[in-house]
């Protein structure tokens, strides 16, 4: 309701394909407001729409429905600096880990003038400042096949942070890796929140995940794609791997895991009663 | 290191083995030099009636070279409205297939019809039969940019110029480079074949004199210098593609520099 929801959807319907019989409505009456520098995790069966939202909150895709609105405009009206990652870090090969953080730079205003001036000086100590954070330092002028998928991942967090962004849009980035190396990245993740707060929203499958990193979580099911609880994760930051065994989280994550359960599958509406009792 | 450049001795080895082998076949069968000539004797040719045949070399070349930077130029304009454009594709590849299935021999006369003989035929030759793979090529890899290195772009708000310039042209330099290496030596056969139709110079029109003079080794002196000149265009571009798009191969040498 407030002024500052930074990320406001407003009765999103988001339908794929073009004739009514084989279209597949991926969001139904969605609306969801996220206020500015809060950090949202979206978790879901598959092919609840958990990516839907992040693409049309990145203006990826358009809503079939509804409207979008971030930063109090609806989505277009005023350019808003939005990073990205995904579960594949999609760098590109052909250039070092620094240029590849760099991209960013060379694309959005305003640094996007400055480019050739600063992208041996400024920029460049902008990127190693970066990555010398999340424990690159030293690998700028490798190229990404030289590297893990650990340390690629890494990378592709440096680049969707590089341009200060307001909005950081996560799509399963830690899935593909192993568990040590994703709960280290958790704490880097923790850490870069922290000291940048930017807005972020997070679709994960991993509700330790979203436990550890998010404020809140959002419970979506699917077919029609829809958020079905919305919680608040109460434990204080700088959280700790130690957390995820305290009882009371143990507890959250139990509760979402049935909650994720109980919708998968089956095709039955979620009642709104159940919605009010859950939030 | 070591391994390597045994292996190069091997291939050089072997090549010289293959020389070897067909003169001493000649030799033994007494075969006559109207037949198959001797290599010796193509290269005792060759270094005979250099004089003579270094004009012929030299304008060979001269057509085969501005038919592949036309075909090239123009093969990567089409290439990347082709790729870049979802509209352009459809409308226009079909009939890119069509064109490129024509055997460009046949294409020949027409020229000649329209261009007279000489170089003017020969270069637009040469330039036909080298465009099809670079816009095919060019075409391919600009449309099959990984959908997620498009998002990541789109998140930032980039042009579609930003999308070609920073991610899709880099993308289909392999593409590209494959495509060049193909088309040199395509574009040797369209300016030969365009001069054993219609040309009073260039290998091809000595070819088609020496044969019918039955001056075997003449002819065959032709097929060496054509062989040569495709080998050394290959090996160029061959060089030029490690340097540019080593990151495809996961050169070590392309890390290093």
């Amino acid at each position: 309701m407030s002024e500052d929801d930074f990320v406001k959807l407003e009765n999103i319907a988001v339908t794929y394909g073009r004739k009514v019989e084989n279209s597949v409505t991926a969001l139904d009456e969605t609306n969801l407001r996220i206020g500015q520098g809060d950090f949202v995790a979206l978790v879901g069966p598959s092919g609840c729409g958990k990516s839907t939202i992040l693409k049309l909150v990145g203006g990826l895709i358009p809503a079939t429905r509804g409207y979008v609105y971030v930063a109090g405009r609806e989505l277009g009206a005023e350019p808003v600096r939005i990073g990205v990652a995904f579960q594949n870090p999609t760098l590109l090969p052909w250039l070092t880990i620094r240029k590849n953080v760099m991209l960013p730079l060379k694309i959005v205003p305003p640094f996007r003038g400055e480019y050739r001036a600063k992208k041996n000086s400024e920029f460049k100590d902008r990127a190693e400042a970066l990555l010398t954070q999340v424990g690159l330092k030293g690998f700028g002028d490798n190229y990404p096949w030289q590297l893990s998928g650990g340390m690629m991942q890494r990378a592709s967090l440096c680049r969707a942070l590089i341009h200060d962004p307001q909005l950081l849009l996560l799509d399963e980035p830690f899935g593909a890796l192993d568990q040590f190396t994703r709960e280290e990245l958790w704490a880097i993740m923790q850490e870069l929140w922290m000291t940048r707060k930017p807005t972020v929203i997070l679709v994960t499958h991993d509700l330790r995940e979203a436990g550890y990193l998010a404020n809140r979580i959002c419970v979506m099911r699917a077919r029609p794609g829809r958020i079905i609880d919305d919680s608040v994760v109460p434990f204080a930051r700088p959280r700790t791997m130690d957390m995820i065994y305290d009882p009371a989280f143990v507890k959250l994550t139990q509760r979402l895991r049935e909650l994720i359960v109980e919708v998968r599958g089956s095709n039955v509406p979620q009642t709104q009663a159940s919605v009010e009792a859950a939030a | 290191m070591n391994s390597d450049l045994g292996r190069k001795f091997a291939s050089a080895a072997f090549i010289v083995g293959l020389f070897l082998l067909w003169e001493v076949l000649c030799l033994v069968f007494h075969v006559s030099d109207v037949i198959l000539p001797r290599p010796s004797q193509v290269f005792v040719t060759l270094w005979q009636r250099a004089p003579a045949l270094w004009p012929h070399t030299i304008q060979t070349l001269y057509t085969t070279m501005l038919g592949f930077v036309l075909g090239v130029a123009i093969g990567v304009v089409i290439g990347v409205i082709v790729g870049w454009s979802k509209l352009a594709y459809d409308v226009a590849y079909p009939l890119l297939v069509g064109f490129s299935s024509v055997p460009k021999v046949a294409v020949v006369p027409i020229l000649v019809l329209y261009l007279g003989s000489g170089t003017v035929p020969a270069v637009i030759t040469a330039l036909i039969t080298c465009l099809f793979p670079v816009v095919v090529n060019v075409a391919t890899g600009l449309a099959t940019t990984e959908p997620e290195l498009e998002d990541v772009m789109k998140a930032l708000k980039a042009t579609k110029f930003d999308i070609l310039w920073n991610v899709g042209l880099p993308r289909t330099m392999p593409y590209f480079f494959a495509s060049l290496k193909v088309a040199i030596t395509l574009a040797f056969v369209g300016s030969v074949i365009s001069e054993t139709v219609a040309s009073n110079r260039g290998i091809g029109t000595m070819m088609m004199i020496a044969s019918a003079n039955f001056d075997v080794p003449l002819v065959f002196a032709g097929v060496f210098i054509l062989a040569a000149l495709g080998v050394a265009l290959y090996a160029i571009f061959s060089l030029v593609e490690a340097r540019v798009t080593g990151w495809a191969h996961r050169k070590t040498e392309f890390a290093m520099g």
